[in-house]
Protein backbone atom coordinates (compact mmCIF):
# COMPACT_ATOMS: atom_id res chain seq x y z
CA UNK A 1 0.00 0.00 0.00
CA UNK A 2 1.32 3.61 1.16
CA UNK A 3 -0.49 6.38 -0.16
CA UNK A 4 1.54 9.53 -2.30
CA UNK A 5 -0.24 12.98 -3.38
CA UNK A 6 1.43 15.70 -5.30
CA UNK A 7 -0.06 18.75 -5.91
CA UNK A 8 1.24 21.56 -8.78
CA UNK A 9 -0.10 24.81 -9.16
CA UNK A 10 -0.50 26.83 -12.53
CA UNK A 11 -2.55 29.52 -11.04
CA UNK A 12 -0.69 31.80 -8.18
CA UNK A 13 -4.03 32.41 -6.84
CA UNK A 14 -4.27 28.99 -5.11
CA UNK A 15 -0.57 29.52 -3.77
CA UNK A 16 -1.82 30.82 -0.24
CA UNK A 17 -3.70 27.57 0.05
CA UNK A 18 -0.86 24.94 -1.01
CA UNK A 19 -0.24 23.84 2.21
CA UNK A 20 -4.24 23.20 2.95
CA UNK A 21 -5.02 21.46 -0.13
CA UNK A 22 -2.35 18.99 0.12
CA UNK A 23 -2.86 18.39 3.40
CA UNK A 24 -6.53 17.40 2.83
CA UNK A 25 -5.38 15.08 -0.08
CA UNK A 26 -3.09 13.40 2.11
CA UNK A 27 -5.24 13.03 5.34
CA UNK A 28 -7.94 11.34 2.57
CA UNK A 29 -5.42 8.57 2.18
CA UNK A 30 -4.77 7.75 5.56
CA UNK A 31 -5.88 4.18 5.31
CA UNK A 32 -3.14 3.45 2.71
CA UNK A 33 -0.40 3.59 5.02
CA UNK A 34 -0.66 4.37 9.19
CA UNK A 35 2.85 3.96 10.31
CA UNK A 36 4.23 7.67 9.08
CA UNK A 37 3.70 10.77 7.16
CA UNK A 38 5.59 13.68 5.29
CA UNK A 39 5.24 16.31 3.11
CA UNK A 40 7.56 18.80 1.02
CA UNK A 41 6.60 21.99 0.07
CA UNK A 42 8.04 24.51 -2.36
CA UNK A 43 7.67 27.93 -1.49
CA UNK A 44 8.44 31.50 -2.50
CA UNK A 45 11.97 31.68 -3.64
CA UNK A 46 14.07 34.24 -1.99
CA UNK A 47 17.74 36.05 -3.10
CA UNK A 48 18.84 35.95 0.33
CA UNK A 49 18.31 33.23 1.57
CA UNK A 50 18.49 29.26 1.71
CA UNK A 51 16.84 26.79 4.13
CA UNK A 52 17.85 23.80 5.77
CA UNK A 53 15.03 21.50 7.39
CA UNK A 54 16.63 19.75 10.99
CA UNK A 55 14.66 17.34 12.61
CA UNK A 56 15.69 15.72 16.52
CA UNK A 57 14.03 13.46 18.51
CA UNK A 58 14.71 16.00 21.53
CA UNK A 59 13.96 19.41 20.05
CA UNK A 60 14.37 20.58 23.51
CA UNK A 61 18.27 19.76 24.02
CA UNK A 62 19.06 20.09 20.54
CA UNK A 63 17.37 23.32 19.12
CA UNK A 64 17.87 25.65 22.53
CA UNK A 65 20.85 27.92 21.81
CA UNK A 66 21.86 26.44 18.05
CA UNK A 67 20.32 29.52 16.43
CA UNK A 68 23.15 32.19 18.19
CA UNK A 69 26.09 29.16 18.38
CA UNK A 70 25.57 28.48 14.59
CA UNK A 71 25.58 31.97 13.33
CA UNK A 72 28.48 32.51 15.45
CA UNK A 73 30.62 29.81 14.21
CA UNK A 74 29.53 30.65 10.29
CA UNK A 75 30.03 33.97 10.73
CA UNK A 76 26.69 35.30 9.09
CA UNK A 77 23.33 35.60 10.23
CA UNK A 78 20.78 33.03 11.09
CA UNK A 79 17.02 32.25 11.82
CA UNK A 80 15.34 29.43 12.68
CA UNK A 81 11.81 28.86 12.72
CA UNK A 82 10.80 25.51 15.17
CA UNK A 83 7.83 23.53 14.80
CA UNK A 84 7.82 20.44 16.68
CA UNK A 85 10.38 18.55 16.18
CA UNK A 86 11.56 20.05 13.30
CA UNK A 87 13.05 23.64 12.66
CA UNK A 88 14.06 25.39 9.36
CA UNK A 89 16.88 27.38 9.33
CA UNK A 90 17.83 29.99 6.89
CA UNK A 91 20.91 31.69 6.28
CA UNK A 92 22.08 33.27 2.91
CA UNK A 93 22.27 30.77 0.06
CA UNK A 94 26.41 31.39 -0.21
CA UNK A 95 26.80 29.72 3.47
CA UNK A 96 24.03 26.82 3.00
CA UNK A 97 26.64 23.68 2.98
CA UNK A 98 28.97 25.32 5.35
CA UNK A 99 25.27 25.71 7.59
CA UNK A 100 24.46 21.88 7.24
CA UNK A 101 28.23 20.50 8.23
CA UNK A 102 28.25 22.94 11.42
CA UNK A 103 24.83 21.50 12.31
CA UNK A 104 26.13 17.81 12.48
CA UNK A 105 28.85 19.19 13.93
CA UNK A 106 26.86 20.76 16.86
CA UNK A 107 24.46 18.62 17.33
CA UNK A 108 25.30 15.24 16.26
CA UNK A 109 21.95 13.73 17.13
CA UNK A 110 20.23 16.48 14.44
CA UNK A 111 19.13 14.81 11.59
CA UNK A 112 19.08 16.89 7.80
CA UNK A 113 15.57 16.49 6.36
CA UNK A 114 16.46 18.69 3.05
CA UNK A 115 18.24 21.45 1.69
CA UNK A 116 18.09 23.99 -0.19
CA UNK A 117 16.44 27.60 -1.49
CA UNK A 118 13.10 27.08 -0.93
CA UNK A 119 11.67 23.35 0.15
CA UNK A 120 10.94 22.31 3.58
CA UNK A 121 10.34 19.02 4.13
CA UNK A 122 8.54 17.57 7.52
CA UNK A 123 7.84 14.00 8.27
CA UNK A 124 7.01 11.88 11.64
CA UNK A 125 5.51 8.64 12.60
CA UNK A 126 1.80 8.95 12.78
CA UNK A 127 -0.85 9.12 10.85
CA UNK A 128 -1.30 12.31 8.28
CA UNK A 129 -3.41 14.22 10.32
CA UNK A 130 -1.56 14.14 13.08
CA UNK A 131 1.94 15.15 10.85
CA UNK A 132 -0.46 17.39 9.60
CA UNK A 133 -1.26 19.20 12.23
CA UNK A 134 2.28 18.99 14.07
CA UNK A 135 3.87 21.07 11.96
CA UNK A 136 0.71 23.42 10.85
CA UNK A 137 1.25 22.55 7.45
CA UNK A 138 -2.08 23.30 6.37
CA UNK A 139 -1.09 27.42 6.99
CA UNK A 140 1.87 27.09 4.39
CA UNK A 141 1.83 28.72 1.49
CA UNK A 142 4.07 27.34 -1.89
CA UNK A 143 4.05 26.57 -5.91
CA UNK A 144 4.04 22.79 -5.56
CA UNK A 145 4.66 19.88 -3.21
CA UNK A 146 4.37 16.41 -2.29
CA UNK A 147 3.25 14.10 0.39
CA UNK A 148 3.36 10.11 1.64
CA UNK A 149 1.64 8.11 3.99
CA UNK A 150 3.69 4.82 4.55
CA UNK A 151 2.68 1.29 5.39
CA UNK A 152 6.02 0.33 6.00
CA UNK A 153 7.53 -2.62 3.81
CA UNK A 154 11.75 -2.82 3.28
CA UNK A 155 12.71 -0.86 6.24
CA UNK A 156 11.96 -0.01 9.97
CA UNK A 157 8.70 2.55 10.69
CA UNK A 158 11.01 5.61 12.02
CA UNK A 159 11.32 9.80 11.11
CA UNK A 160 14.20 8.96 9.31
CA UNK A 161 12.28 6.05 7.06
CA UNK A 162 9.21 7.86 6.64
CA UNK A 163 9.18 9.94 3.16
CA UNK A 164 9.36 12.18 1.67
CA UNK A 165 13.32 11.60 0.48
CA UNK A 166 15.68 14.05 -0.66
CA UNK A 167 19.11 13.51 -1.23
CA UNK A 168 20.09 16.99 -3.37
CA UNK A 169 19.19 20.41 -3.10
CA UNK A 170 15.39 20.99 -3.61
CA UNK A 171 14.93 17.75 -4.53
CA UNK A 172 12.85 14.74 -2.85
CA UNK A 173 10.96 11.93 -3.78
CA UNK A 174 7.86 9.78 -2.61
CA UNK A 175 7.10 6.44 -3.67
CA UNK A 176 4.41 4.11 -3.38
CA UNK A 177 6.28 0.08 -4.24
CA UNK A 178 9.26 -1.74 -3.51
CA UNK A 179 13.01 -2.12 -5.02
CA UNK A 180 14.69 -5.37 -5.57
CA UNK A 181 18.29 -4.12 -6.49
CA UNK A 182 18.19 -1.23 -4.10
CA UNK A 183 21.20 -2.59 -2.41
CA UNK A 184 23.11 -2.86 -5.79
CA UNK A 185 22.50 0.91 -6.74
CA UNK A 186 23.20 2.28 -3.49
CA UNK A 187 26.56 0.74 -3.61
CA UNK A 188 27.24 2.05 -6.71
CA UNK A 189 25.94 5.50 -5.48
CA UNK A 190 28.37 5.22 -2.60
CA UNK A 191 31.34 4.99 -4.88
CA UNK A 192 30.17 7.83 -6.52
CA UNK A 193 29.96 9.75 -3.27
CA UNK A 194 26.50 9.88 -2.17
CA UNK A 195 25.87 9.41 1.32
CA UNK A 196 22.96 7.97 2.73
CA UNK A 197 20.89 7.86 6.15
CA UNK A 198 18.90 4.91 5.90
CA UNK A 199 19.06 1.32 4.84
CA UNK A 200 15.86 2.44 2.46
CA UNK A 201 15.02 1.41 -0.75
CA UNK A 202 13.34 4.50 -1.56
CA UNK A 203 15.82 6.63 -0.35
CA UNK A 204 17.93 5.06 -2.98
CA UNK A 205 15.79 6.11 -5.69
CA UNK A 206 16.14 9.68 -4.48
CA UNK A 207 19.75 9.68 -4.51
CA UNK A 208 19.66 8.09 -8.05
CA UNK A 209 17.42 11.04 -9.20
CA UNK A 210 19.90 13.46 -7.77
CA UNK A 211 23.04 11.27 -9.28
CA UNK A 212 21.54 12.19 -12.36
CA UNK A 213 20.31 15.40 -12.43
CA UNK A 214 24.42 16.22 -10.79
CA UNK A 215 25.24 14.48 -14.32
CA UNK A 216 23.64 17.24 -16.18
CA UNK A 217 19.64 15.65 -16.68
CA UNK A 218 16.94 17.29 -16.50
CA UNK A 219 14.22 15.92 -14.33
CA UNK A 220 12.66 14.26 -17.36
CA UNK A 221 16.07 12.34 -18.45
CA UNK A 222 15.70 11.46 -14.89
CA UNK A 223 13.28 9.61 -14.20
CA UNK A 224 13.23 7.73 -17.59
CA UNK A 225 16.57 6.14 -16.26
CA UNK A 226 14.88 4.88 -13.30
CA UNK A 227 12.50 2.82 -16.09
CA UNK A 228 16.09 1.14 -16.61
CA UNK A 229 18.47 1.74 -13.82
CA UNK A 230 15.84 0.59 -11.24
CA UNK A 231 14.18 -2.76 -10.44
CA UNK A 232 10.98 -3.58 -8.53
CA UNK A 233 7.39 -1.93 -7.86
CA UNK A 234 7.32 1.81 -8.12
CA UNK A 235 5.12 4.51 -8.64
CA UNK A 236 7.30 8.07 -7.75
CA UNK A 237 6.19 11.14 -7.33
CA UNK A 238 9.10 13.86 -7.18
CA UNK A 239 9.26 17.38 -6.90
CA UNK A 240 12.22 19.79 -7.73
CA UNK A 241 12.84 23.65 -7.15
CA UNK A 242 10.78 24.28 -10.47
CA UNK A 243 9.51 20.95 -11.62
CA UNK A 244 7.16 18.13 -10.59
CA UNK A 245 7.28 14.62 -12.37
CA UNK A 246 5.69 11.48 -12.04
CA UNK A 247 6.45 7.80 -13.19
CA UNK A 248 5.36 4.31 -13.13
CA UNK A 249 6.82 1.04 -13.59
CA UNK A 250 6.62 -0.85 -16.51
CA UNK A 251 3.88 -3.54 -14.76
CA UNK A 252 2.11 -0.28 -13.41
CA UNK A 253 0.27 -2.30 -10.05
CA UNK A 254 0.71 0.50 -7.81
CA UNK A 255 -2.32 2.96 -8.47
CA UNK A 256 -1.91 6.09 -10.14
CA UNK A 257 -4.88 9.04 -10.87
CA UNK A 258 -3.70 12.34 -12.33
CA UNK A 259 -6.25 15.39 -12.65
CA UNK A 260 -4.90 18.73 -14.74
CA UNK A 261 -7.08 21.73 -14.70
CA UNK A 262 -5.73 25.55 -15.72
CA UNK A 263 -5.40 26.03 -12.35
CA UNK A 264 -3.08 22.77 -11.29
CA UNK A 265 -1.74 19.43 -12.31
CA UNK A 266 -2.39 17.31 -8.94
CA UNK A 267 -1.70 13.51 -8.60
CA UNK A 268 -3.17 10.47 -6.44
CA UNK A 269 -2.59 7.02 -5.26
CA UNK A 270 -6.41 7.23 -5.36
CA UNK A 271 -9.66 9.42 -7.09
CA UNK A 272 -10.51 9.79 -3.10
CA UNK A 273 -7.15 12.22 -2.83
CA UNK A 274 -8.69 14.76 -5.61
CA UNK A 275 -12.35 14.43 -5.15
CA UNK A 276 -12.47 18.18 -3.33
CA UNK A 277 -10.00 19.94 -5.49
CA UNK A 278 -11.60 22.82 -7.15
CA UNK A 279 -12.96 22.01 -10.59
CA UNK A 280 -12.43 18.35 -10.24
CA UNK A 281 -15.51 17.59 -11.68
CA UNK A 282 -14.36 19.43 -14.65
CA UNK A 283 -10.45 18.27 -14.93
CA UNK A 284 -9.37 16.01 -16.96
CA UNK A 285 -8.56 13.02 -15.32
CA UNK A 286 -6.06 9.79 -16.14
CA UNK A 287 -4.18 7.00 -15.27
CA UNK A 288 -1.07 7.58 -15.45
CA UNK A 289 0.81 5.31 -18.47
CA UNK A 290 3.30 2.36 -17.50
CA UNK A 291 7.08 3.35 -18.30
CA UNK A 292 5.69 6.86 -19.08
CA UNK A 293 7.25 10.52 -17.79
CA UNK A 294 5.41 12.91 -17.13
CA UNK A 295 6.81 16.04 -15.57
CA UNK A 296 5.83 19.65 -15.41
CA UNK A 297 8.31 22.78 -14.83
CA UNK A 298 7.63 26.52 -13.92
CA UNK B 1 -27.90 9.84 11.12
CA UNK B 2 -31.59 9.07 10.72
CA UNK B 3 -33.51 6.92 8.86
CA UNK B 4 -35.06 9.91 7.71
CA UNK B 5 -32.30 11.36 5.58
CA UNK B 6 -33.40 8.23 3.32
CA UNK B 7 -35.83 10.37 0.70
CA UNK B 8 -38.07 7.25 0.23
CA UNK B 9 -41.36 9.00 -1.31
CA UNK B 10 -43.02 6.19 -3.21
CA UNK B 11 -42.47 2.42 -3.65
CA UNK B 12 -41.17 3.03 -7.16
CA UNK B 13 -39.14 5.80 -6.79
CA UNK B 14 -35.51 5.48 -6.00
CA UNK B 15 -34.27 4.86 -3.07
CA UNK B 16 -31.40 7.95 -2.45
CA UNK B 17 -28.42 6.99 -0.55
CA UNK B 18 -25.87 10.44 -0.32
CA UNK B 19 -22.94 8.75 1.35
CA UNK B 20 -21.99 12.34 2.10
CA UNK B 21 -24.54 11.71 4.83
CA UNK B 22 -23.97 8.23 5.21
CA UNK B 23 -21.71 5.39 5.89
CA UNK B 24 -20.63 3.46 2.78
CA UNK B 25 -21.51 0.10 5.27
CA UNK B 26 -25.27 1.42 5.48
CA UNK B 27 -25.53 1.73 1.76
CA UNK B 28 -24.48 -1.50 1.66
CA UNK B 29 -26.02 -3.12 4.66
CA UNK B 30 -29.74 -1.98 2.99
CA UNK B 31 -28.52 -3.32 -0.29
CA UNK B 32 -27.67 -6.88 1.35
CA UNK B 33 -30.94 -6.72 3.45
CA UNK B 34 -33.08 -7.04 -0.08
CA UNK B 35 -35.59 -10.00 0.14
CA UNK B 36 -36.03 -11.70 -3.15
CA UNK B 37 -39.05 -9.63 -4.24
CA UNK B 38 -38.42 -6.47 -2.82
CA UNK B 39 -40.49 -3.32 -4.67
CA UNK B 40 -37.38 -1.32 -3.62
CA UNK B 41 -36.07 -2.02 -7.23
CA UNK B 42 -34.27 1.32 -8.03
CA UNK B 43 -31.69 2.73 -6.11
CA UNK B 44 -29.51 5.66 -6.29
CA UNK B 45 -26.24 6.75 -4.86
CA UNK B 46 -24.45 9.90 -4.77
CA UNK B 47 -21.42 11.27 -3.78
CA UNK B 48 -19.39 8.30 -3.97
CA UNK B 49 -15.75 10.48 -4.20
CA UNK B 50 -13.81 7.23 -4.95
CA UNK B 51 -15.64 5.01 -2.32
CA UNK B 52 -13.88 1.61 -1.82
CA UNK B 53 -16.47 -1.54 -2.12
CA UNK B 54 -19.78 0.44 -3.37
CA UNK B 55 -22.36 -2.00 -4.35
CA UNK B 56 -20.50 -5.03 -3.47
CA UNK B 57 -22.40 -8.32 -2.71
CA UNK B 58 -25.79 -7.61 -3.98
CA UNK B 59 -27.82 -10.46 -5.05
CA UNK B 60 -31.57 -9.12 -6.08
CA UNK B 61 -32.17 -8.11 -9.42
CA UNK B 62 -32.28 -4.27 -8.78
CA UNK B 63 -30.93 -0.69 -10.48
CA UNK B 64 -28.60 1.04 -8.62
CA UNK B 65 -26.91 4.70 -10.18
CA UNK B 66 -23.73 5.69 -8.81
CA UNK B 67 -23.38 9.23 -9.20
CA UNK B 68 -20.09 9.93 -9.64
CA UNK B 69 -16.56 8.33 -9.42
CA UNK B 70 -15.82 5.07 -7.22
CA UNK B 71 -12.88 3.73 -5.88
CA UNK B 72 -11.68 -0.37 -5.53
CA UNK B 73 -14.00 -3.19 -5.92
CA UNK B 74 -17.44 -1.44 -6.73
CA UNK B 75 -19.79 -4.38 -7.79
CA UNK B 76 -17.69 -7.15 -6.57
CA UNK B 77 -19.26 -10.22 -6.58
CA UNK B 78 -22.80 -8.78 -8.27
CA UNK B 79 -25.16 -11.16 -8.65
CA UNK B 80 -28.19 -10.02 -10.88
CA UNK B 81 -28.22 -6.28 -10.11
CA UNK B 82 -27.90 -3.46 -13.18
CA UNK B 83 -25.17 -1.54 -11.68
CA UNK B 84 -24.23 1.85 -13.48
CA UNK B 85 -21.75 3.97 -12.67
CA UNK B 86 -21.72 7.50 -14.08
CA UNK B 87 -18.25 8.49 -13.66
CA UNK B 88 -14.82 6.37 -13.38
CA UNK B 89 -14.18 3.28 -11.39
CA UNK B 90 -10.87 2.57 -9.66
CA UNK B 91 -9.52 -1.08 -9.51
CA UNK B 92 -11.40 -4.44 -9.41
CA UNK B 93 -14.54 -2.84 -10.54
CA UNK B 94 -16.97 -6.55 -10.75
CA UNK B 95 -14.35 -8.34 -8.99
CA UNK B 96 -15.86 -11.93 -9.54
CA UNK B 97 -19.59 -10.87 -10.81
CA UNK B 98 -21.42 -14.21 -10.82
CA UNK B 99 -24.24 -12.20 -12.87
CA UNK B 100 -26.13 -8.78 -13.66
CA UNK B 101 -24.58 -6.13 -15.54
CA UNK B 102 -22.34 -3.25 -14.48
CA UNK B 103 -21.95 -0.06 -16.75
CA UNK B 104 -19.03 2.07 -16.34
CA UNK B 105 -20.03 5.52 -17.89
CA UNK B 106 -16.07 6.63 -17.76
CA UNK B 107 -12.70 4.77 -17.52
CA UNK B 108 -11.87 1.88 -15.53
CA UNK B 109 -8.78 1.14 -13.70
CA UNK B 110 -6.57 -1.93 -13.54
CA UNK B 111 -8.00 -5.17 -13.40
CA UNK B 112 -11.73 -4.65 -14.07
CA UNK B 113 -13.85 -7.61 -14.14
CA UNK B 114 -11.12 -9.81 -12.83
CA UNK B 115 -12.44 -13.25 -12.04
CA UNK B 116 -15.55 -12.82 -13.35
CA UNK B 117 -17.58 -15.90 -13.51
CA UNK B 118 -20.68 -14.19 -15.45
CA UNK B 119 -22.71 -11.20 -16.14
CA UNK B 120 -22.11 -8.04 -18.34
CA UNK B 121 -19.32 -5.19 -17.64
CA UNK B 122 -19.37 -2.02 -19.95
CA UNK B 123 -16.83 0.21 -19.90
CA UNK B 124 -17.80 3.41 -21.84
CA UNK B 125 -14.33 4.71 -21.45
CA UNK B 126 -10.71 3.07 -21.74
CA UNK B 127 -9.81 0.36 -19.97
CA UNK B 128 -6.51 -0.11 -17.71
CA UNK B 129 -4.17 -3.02 -17.70
CA UNK B 130 -5.16 -6.52 -16.33
CA UNK B 131 -8.81 -6.44 -17.75
CA UNK B 132 -10.83 -9.71 -17.61
CA UNK B 133 -7.54 -11.46 -15.93
CA UNK B 134 -8.10 -14.87 -15.09
CA UNK B 135 -11.97 -14.24 -15.64
CA UNK B 136 -14.04 -17.31 -15.92
CA UNK B 137 -17.13 -16.80 -18.06
CA UNK B 138 -18.16 -13.08 -17.69
CA UNK B 139 -18.57 -11.07 -21.14
CA UNK B 140 -16.69 -7.67 -21.03
CA UNK B 141 -17.32 -5.00 -23.80
CA UNK B 142 -14.48 -1.91 -23.50
CA UNK B 143 -15.74 0.84 -26.25
CA UNK B 144 -11.83 2.17 -25.89
CA UNK B 145 -8.68 0.78 -24.86
CA UNK B 146 -7.70 -1.72 -22.68
CA UNK B 147 -3.65 -1.96 -20.83
CA UNK B 148 -1.21 -4.56 -20.95
CA UNK B 149 -1.27 -8.05 -19.63
CA UNK B 150 -5.51 -7.92 -20.52
CA UNK B 151 -6.94 -11.47 -20.29
CA UNK B 152 -4.39 -13.54 -18.12
CA UNK B 153 -4.84 -16.38 -17.98
CA UNK B 154 -8.04 -15.79 -19.12
CA UNK B 155 -10.18 -18.95 -18.76
CA UNK B 156 -13.54 -18.16 -20.24
CA UNK B 157 -16.23 -15.41 -21.29
CA UNK B 158 -15.85 -12.83 -24.00
CA UNK B 159 -14.19 -9.71 -24.14
CA UNK B 160 -14.58 -7.19 -26.73
CA UNK B 161 -12.45 -4.30 -27.05
CA UNK B 162 -13.75 -1.23 -29.78
CA UNK B 163 -10.09 0.73 -29.78
CA UNK B 164 -6.38 -0.75 -29.27
CA UNK B 165 -5.06 -3.52 -26.45
CA UNK B 166 -1.89 -2.98 -24.80
CA UNK B 167 1.26 -5.39 -24.94
CA UNK B 168 1.27 -8.97 -23.90
CA UNK B 169 -3.31 -10.26 -24.58
CA UNK B 170 -4.15 -12.95 -23.60
CA UNK B 171 -0.90 -14.00 -22.16
CA UNK B 172 -1.48 -18.13 -20.64
CA UNK B 173 -5.00 -17.83 -22.26
CA UNK B 174 -6.93 -20.74 -21.47
CA UNK B 175 -10.73 -21.09 -23.60
CA UNK B 176 -11.90 -17.52 -23.32
CA UNK B 177 -12.27 -15.53 -26.52
CA UNK B 178 -10.86 -12.08 -27.17
CA UNK B 179 -12.47 -9.95 -29.84
CA UNK B 180 -10.48 -6.63 -30.90
CA UNK B 181 -11.58 -3.54 -33.18
CA UNK B 182 -8.14 -2.05 -32.90
CA UNK B 183 -4.77 -2.45 -32.86
CA UNK B 184 -2.92 -5.20 -30.62
CA UNK B 185 0.27 -4.00 -29.22
CA UNK B 186 1.61 -7.87 -28.79
CA UNK B 187 -0.19 -11.00 -28.14
CA UNK B 188 1.51 -12.78 -24.76
CA UNK B 189 2.21 -16.11 -24.59
CA UNK B 190 0.32 -19.05 -26.28
CA UNK B 191 -2.18 -16.13 -27.63
CA UNK B 192 -3.11 -16.31 -31.34
CA UNK B 193 -5.13 -14.90 -33.83
CA UNK B 194 -7.75 -16.95 -34.74
CA UNK B 195 -10.22 -17.33 -38.01
CA UNK B 196 -13.61 -15.49 -37.07
CA UNK B 197 -16.39 -17.70 -38.26
CA UNK B 198 -19.80 -17.49 -38.44
CA UNK B 199 -20.69 -18.27 -35.21
CA UNK B 200 -18.28 -15.87 -33.87
CA UNK B 201 -19.67 -12.91 -35.88
CA UNK B 202 -22.82 -14.07 -34.25
CA UNK B 203 -21.99 -14.13 -30.97
CA UNK B 204 -20.03 -10.55 -31.30
CA UNK B 205 -23.03 -9.36 -32.88
CA UNK B 206 -25.06 -10.48 -29.57
CA UNK B 207 -22.60 -8.99 -27.68
CA UNK B 208 -22.55 -5.55 -29.47
CA UNK B 209 -26.20 -6.01 -28.86
CA UNK B 210 -26.21 -6.48 -25.50
CA UNK B 211 -23.90 -3.61 -24.63
CA UNK B 212 -26.18 -1.25 -26.85
CA UNK B 213 -23.24 -0.39 -29.48
CA UNK B 214 -24.83 0.45 -32.70
CA UNK B 215 -23.36 1.50 -35.59
CA UNK B 216 -19.88 -1.14 -34.78
CA UNK B 217 -19.98 -4.47 -37.69
CA UNK B 218 -18.54 -7.52 -36.05
CA UNK B 219 -16.58 -8.16 -39.11
CA UNK B 220 -14.53 -5.28 -38.54
CA UNK B 221 -12.83 -6.99 -35.17
CA UNK B 222 -10.05 -9.68 -35.07
CA UNK B 223 -10.30 -13.08 -33.07
CA UNK B 224 -7.86 -13.92 -30.60
CA UNK B 225 -7.35 -17.14 -28.47
CA UNK B 226 -5.49 -19.54 -27.24
CA UNK B 227 -3.00 -21.66 -29.15
CA UNK B 228 -3.37 -24.39 -26.51
CA UNK B 229 0.38 -25.40 -26.44
CA UNK B 230 0.73 -24.65 -22.90
CA UNK B 231 -2.36 -27.00 -21.87
CA UNK B 232 -0.34 -30.13 -21.58
CA UNK B 233 3.78 -30.41 -19.72
CA UNK B 234 6.19 -30.79 -23.44
CA UNK B 235 8.79 -32.92 -22.28
CA UNK B 236 11.12 -30.88 -24.93
CA UNK B 237 10.40 -28.09 -22.86
CA UNK B 238 11.98 -29.61 -19.66
CA UNK B 239 15.34 -27.16 -19.89
CA UNK B 240 13.11 -23.89 -19.88
CA UNK B 241 12.11 -24.83 -16.21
Amino acid sequence: MCGIVGLFLKDKSLEPQLGAMLSQMLISLSDRGPDSAGIAIYGAPSKNEAKITIQSARPDRDFRGLEAELAKAIGTPVTMAVKSTHAVVRTTPAKIDEARETIQALRPDIRIMGAGDVVEIYKEVGLPEAVVDRFDVRKMTGTHGIGHTRMATESAVTTMGAHPFSTGADQCLVHNGSLSNHNNVRRELIREGMTFETENDTEVAAAYLSSQMAHGKNLGEALEGTLSDLDGFFTFVVGTKNGFGVVRDPIACKPAVMAETDQYVAFGSEYRALTKLPGIDNARVWEPEPATVYFWEH
Amino acid sequence: MPATTLSKTAAHDPRVFDLDQLSLRELNQALHNLAPGSNETAWEVLNPKGSHSVAVGVDQPVAIDVRGSVGYYCGGMNSGSTITVHGSAGPGVGENMMSGSITIKGDASQYAGATGKGGLLVIEGNASSRCGISMKGIDIVVHGNIGHMSAFMAQSGNLVVLGDAGDALGDSIYEARLFVRGKVESLGADCIAKEMRTEHLELLQGLLDRAGITGVKPSEFKRYGSARTLYNFNIDNADAY
